[in-house]
This record gives structure tokens, C-alpha cells and sequence, in this order.
């Protein structure tokens, strides 16, 4: 079961919590770009080089890595594979799994290393975990999640998104 | 499962176009892609083999513009139909929050589109999702075609709970839009709920 419940709910100050620790991890691990997908292929946040890469089609591929990843660990008997790491010729990802549900992916090239990205990768880690637990904790407080924006939703908004 | 960014104020939602074999589900996000202005949509990615079969899924995120004041994202996705594909076919409907399920109209296919239909189901309860209650809309591919199946006969097949069901010709647009804007609404309208 996730910790989160099935709707992941994010709120300005965790928000910037997760966009402080990305920014450290972009610097210390000397990274391109530094991005975190939840295993659904969202966009979580991002930091780095961004304007040269597809954000978007990274998460949803990333997404598509992992999960197609994780199928072969059943396969084999393993829970997960908690990393993955693709070498390239100029450029390299490391992607990691953050507390079952959330993925956190490195790229860069000869300026850094993989022993430097796997150790600050790690610390990271433990920091996005502390933001998770805190986010879940809150929303067990709070019992119910809060009133959804789409709650007085009517047909008209729904056309207009579609008109053009 | 869509994820709501509150600090961003934007919302994403996943909606899958599950089918059998070739009945166009590819030719469904073509066709949406091709008739969508540049601002509105990003890349469509196709993970497909080099004789343009679906090997593990297509991707179109879209940005239809705001609701409420927020951003509001569809990522569409297909899976790939043929029968053994089906290890890819149900990672795709993780954390899926509105299903299209797109049927072949030809007659010697409905075989195929009751036995995907049945997987579907399947694999959505091994999600934890419930067909019954997903948001869901049904749509019947390839009416151009000479040897199909009564638009009445493929209801009473396929339709399961009343569904918005609608008729198509995915290479041509017929269909493609306002089956995209049914699951849309009830995705919109499941999360209103929420």
C-alpha cells in the first residue's frame, strides 16, 4: 500500500521542501538535470538544464522504464530493482526509487561521476522521504483530503476546455 | 490517480485506450495529435516495433487549458493489443484514472474485442480499480468498413453499464474527439467528487 493513499495531494511548503533538496542534489552531485516522477509517470519537480529536454515525454519514459523494470524483478523473484543506471556516450541516468513510489532521476555526464551521483543520490533520498512521511503524517491528521478544486465543476467548463 | 499540485496548480490525469490487435488505438492519439494546435500538446512518443506495431505503449500529454484556475494536463496512452503483449499491456494501467476502450466494428474481430474486454477488466482489478465504477467510455472503430457488426449488436456485447458509446473512423477524425471529450468529462466529473 502506498503511504500516501492513491491521490497524492502536494501543497506550496512541501513543494519547496522537494525543490530545496533537488536544487542541493543538482549542486553536490554536479548533475545536468535532476528530476523527480511519481511511478505513474507525473512530474513531480525539476531542476537543471530543463530547456533543452522534453520533461514531459522523460517522466512518462522513466515511468514506463521502471515499471517495465519492476515487472522483470517479480519475474526473478525480487521485490524491485531500486536502481537503475543507463551509460551513454556523453551523457548518463541514474534513476532511483524514493520510499516505493516516487522516482528520482540523475543525468550527467563527464563532470561528475557514478560514485558521486550514487552517494549524494542517497542522502537525497533519505531527505525525500522525511518530506513523504511528513506529507503523509499531515494528511492522516487532517483526516479528509481537502475540498477538491473540481468539486462545483459544471458541463460548461468542461466544453469550454475543448472549444478552440 | 491523478496527482494535484496545489503549489503549481496544476492537475494531471492519465486516461488508457485499451483494445485488441489493430483496431486503432495508435490511429486514435495520431489523429488528436495531428488536429491539435502545437501549444496544447508535447510529443507523441510511440514505443513501437519496425513494423509500427505497439510494443509497449504510445504517450500524448495534452494541456487542455485551465479549469478553475488550474492547468489542466491529459496524458493519453495506448497499450499495445496483441494477445502476448500482455505482461506491457498491464503496467500501463497503473494509477489510470479514465479507460477508452476502443472495439473493432468488423465482424470476425468480436471475438477479440470480448477477450480484451474480459482482460481489461482483469487487470484493472488487479490495480484495485473497479470497471463499474472507472470512469469508462466505449467506442466502435472502423465503421467505414464493409463487414461490421450492427452499431445495436456491439452495444448489447459490449456495453456494460450504460457507457457513452460512440461510433468511429479514428484515421479520419469521426469519433476520435468526442469520445476524448466523454472520458475527459468523467474523469473531471469523478474527481469533482473527490
Amino acid at each position: 500500500m502506498s503511504m500516501l493513499g492513491p491521490n497524492l495531494v502536494m501543497y506550496e511548503e512541501e513543494f519547496e521542501r522537494i525543490n530545496s533538496i533537488l536544487g542541493r542534489l543538482w549542486v553536490d552531485a554536479n548533475a545536468k538535470i535532476v528530476f523527480l516522477v511519481d511511478k505513474n509517470g507525473q512530474q513531480i519537480a525539476a531542476k537543471g538544464d530543463l530547456e533543452k529536454v522534453d520533461t514531459t515525454s522523460l517522466a512518462s519514459l522513466t515511468a514506463g522504464n521502471v515499471a517495465a523494470t519492476d515487472g522483470l524483478a517479480r519475474l526473478i523473484g525480487e521485490k524491485e530493482f531500486s536502481i537503475l543506471f543507463h551509460e551513454g556516450e556523453r551523457d548518463n541516468i541514474h534513476i532511483s526509487i524514493v520510499a516505493q513510489r516516487l522516482i528520482l532521476v540523475v543525468i550527467f555526464d563527464e563532470r561528475s561521476s557514478l560514485g558521486l551521483v550514487r552517494l549524494r543520490v542517497r542522502k537525497a533520498a533519505q531527505e525525500l522521504e522525511e518530506v513523504l512521511n511528513d506529507m503523509a503524517n499531515k494528511a492522516a491528521q487532517q483526516g479528509q483530503a481537502p475540498v477538491s478544486p473540481f468539486a462545483e465543476i459544471t458541463d460548461e467548463d468542461i466544453d469550454n476546455l475543448f472549444s478552440e | 490517480m491523478s496527482f494535484i499540485n496545489y503549489a503549481s496548480r496544476e492537475i494531471n490525469c492519465k486516461i488508457v485506450y485499451y483494445g485488441p490487435g489493430l483496431c486503432g488505438k495508435t490511429a486514435n492519439l495520431q489523429y488528436i495529435y495531428d488536429k491539435t494546435s502545437p501549444q496544447a500538446k508535447g510529443q507523441l512518443i510511440s514505443l513501437a516495433t519496425e513494423t509500427d506495431r505497439t510494443l509497449f505503449f504510445d504517450f500524448l500529454p495534452l494541456d487542455l487549458g485551465t479549469v478553475r484556475g488550474f492547468r489542466t494536463r491529459f496524458h493519453l496512452y495506448t497499450v499495445p493489443g496483441q494477445v502476448f503483449y500482455e505482461a506491457s499491456r498491464k503496467l500501463i494501467l497503473k494509477g489510470v484514472d479514465g479507460v477508452v476502450f476502443v472495439a473493432d466494428s468488423q465482424r470476425e474481430r468480436m471475438d477479440a474485442n470480448l477477450e480484451l474486454l474480459e482482460n481489461l477488466k482483469n487487470n484493472l482489478r488487479e490495480h484495485g480499480f473497479d470497471i463499474m465504477t472507472i470512469p469508462y467510455v466505449l467506442q466502435f472503430n472502423k465503421r467505414d468498413l464493409p463487414n461490421i457488426v450492427s452499431y445495436d449488436e456491439m452495444y448489447r456485447l459490449l456495453n456494460i453499464k450504460g457507457e457513452p458509446t460512440f461510433e468511429a473512423v479514428a484515421p479520419q477524425g469521426m469519433g476520435v474527439f468526442e469520445t476524448l471529450k466523454a472520458v475527459a468529462k468523467l474523469v473531471l466529473q469523478e474527481l469533482s467528487k473527490k
